[in-house]
């Protein structure tokens, strides 16, 4: 006869087996870049520009690059992408067209990045002229990221409960009112998550940014929204496979700010979605 | 006075004939009780007061639904909804405090003035009975309430609109018998200035507090009566046997 803890306990142990084989990758890796880019780290190192053809010096200018990048991208998409999830998952008649664009933008968050870059190159530094810029480069970034917004903000609207809506518009709420006042604050934490893995994303993409703003080497600060800019997950490429002998540990002093910086604008997303949670009660 | 006139209703969600040529009228300052079994039309008849069927695309109507004197479809719906409130099967309280539950409804009207909006809380919840129990907790969350005082500040949140129509939905479907109590005295004080339409599961309650009963079964209305005349000498033998408890 079979033993019922027995087979308990096989399946426990290899869905513990799972998450291990999940958190060690993950947890090697940070512990790697901590312990060899640790030693880079200081305050020349993130407030001087690059010298020395990038093997002395600081990051600033690739830090404050990719900082413009992704809150441009996000400043850009969020609106975007939110507006049209609202349409979608409240407005928009469910009939075939719908549904296509629905499976489109789905399958657009599969897109391979360097998609992505061509596209930008070919639309906004080719045909509107802005030439390579953080203006190109933060709106490819903001495309690329538009499906995962939307995608995400809209299964965050279709989760608030349907009787909400319907107490609403029992009480003579318009369905925008419905929406502005009941749908949008309880699907708020859905749609944060949303925005930080998009977030994420933007930050670490290098093929969009290859093609649209990213510098090889420009030891200065942007001045304008038309100049080139350095960027973290570039400058990264750039130092550790296009210049020789550049020490190990600013490799991955490099790294460990790209992953600090991320964490650090993951992090307000977070905050604010915690306090949302926090009210949502059902 | 005639406040609901429904002539030949008939409903259908895409190929299902939910409501089968039903005329009705509903007099002001009553309570009519809709009785029947599940699938039997009830809360589709409700939803067709305030319309809440449009929500489903599947829904289609034939027939005239007057809400004194003039057609339903012809009147701005929020309006309408404002005019019909409801209150639905389950509380079902918004995720706000209980004092921005109430007043939801006169905010989304345009109101902002907080004295205004205090008196016309105070006002809602005093009518639902509510007021003692949970004038010092205005700003906890609603969901700290008990499953009764949930229930009652759903009616207080349709009062505070100033309807003249209350649809309930099986108010009492998830209440202990004391909260059940409790709510029917409610309806049944609040009858003196509304119109109530009361859809329940529960044939004891709508003998306690209809004045007017209403027997559905699949899709038509069977019989419709005085609630006395309805539970001693039903003209239809499907009334009787369905009081009775002997389907459904």
């Amino acid at each position: 006869m079979r033993n019922p803890y027995r087979t308990q306990n096989i399946a426990f142990f290899f869905l513990f087996l799972a998450t291990l084989l999940i958190v060690i990758p993950v947890g090697l890796i940070i512990v790697i870049i901590i312990q060899k880019g640790l030693p880079a780290i200081n305050w020349q190192f993130i407030s001087d520009i690059p010298r020395q053809g990038m093997r002395a010096g600081g990051i600033l200018p690739a830090i404050i690059g990719t900082l413009y990048l992704v809150t441009g991208a996000i400043i850009f998409a969020l609106p975007i992408g939110l507006l049209a999830a609202i349409y979608l998952s409240e407005y928009a008649k469910d009939n075939l067209l719908t549904r296509l664009i629905k499976l489109a933008i789905v399958n657009l968050a599969g897109v391979p990045s360097v998609v992505y870059g061509l596209f930008g190159l070919a639309l906004f530094v080719v045909f509107l002229k802005f030439g390579a810029s953080i203006l190109a480069g933060l709106l490819t970034l903001g495309i690329m990221i538009l499906p995962i917004i939307i995608t995400t903000s809209r299964e965050a609207l279709e989760s608030v409960p349907y009787s909400f809506r319907e107490v609403s518009l029992s009480l003579g709420a318009s369905r925008w009112q419905t929406i502005r006042h009941v749908v949008l604050p309880n699907a708020l934490p859905g749609i944060l998550t949303g925005t930080i893995l998009g977030l994420g994303r933007a930050a670490g993409e290098t093929a969009p940014i290859l093609f649209t703003v990213a510098a090889f080497y420009l030891p200065r600060l942007p001045k304008s929204i038309f100049d080139q800019v350095m960027a973290l997950p570039y400058h990264l490429y750039v130092i550790s496979t296009q210049v020789p002998n550049v020490d190990e540990k600013v490799r991955y002093g490099t790294a460990l700010v790209l992953l600090v910086l991320v964490l650090f604008m993951n992090l307000v997303a977070i905050i604010i979605r915690y306090q949302f949670r926090k009210k949502k009660k059902w | 006075m005639v406040k609901f006139e429904i002539h030949n209703l008939n409903v259908w969600f895409g190929s299902v004939h939910a409501i089968k040529q039903v005329n009705i009228e509903i007099q002001s300052n009553e309570i009519l009780s809709l009785i029947g079994p599940s699938n039997s039309g009830k809360t589709t008849f409700l939803h067709t007061l305030n319309r809440l069927n449009d929500l489903d695309r599947s829904y289609k109507m034939s027939g005239r639904v007057e809400l004194e004197r003039e057609d339903i479809r012809a009147v701005d719906i929020e309006e309408l909804r404002r005019k019909i409130g409801m209150v639905f099967a389950l509380p079902l309280p918004l995720p706000l405090s209980v004092f921005d539950n109430v007043a939801y409804g006169v905010r989304m009207q345009g109101e902002r003035k907080k004295k205004k909006l205090e008196e016309k809380v105070e006002n809602a919840l005093r009518q639902a009975y509510l007021w003692e129990e949970v004038k010092e907790r205005l700003s906890e969350s609603a969901f700290q309430l008990s499953g009764g005082q949930q229930q009652r500040l759903c009616i207080a949140r349709t009062l505070a609109v100033g309807p003249e129509v209350i649809l309930f939905d099986e108010p009492c479907s998830g209440l202990d018998p004391i909260s059940t109590a409790k709510v029917e005295d409610a309806m049944v004080r609040l009858k003196q200035n509304y119109t109530i339409v009361l859809v329940t599961n529960n044939v004891k309650q709508a003998a306690r507090v209809g004045d007017k009963t209403a027997f559905f079964l699949s899709g038509e209305l069977i019989e419709i009566d005085k609630t006395d005349k309805i539970f001693t000498a039903p003209k239809d033998k499907r009334t009787d046997d369905y009081i009775r408890g002997k389907f459904g």
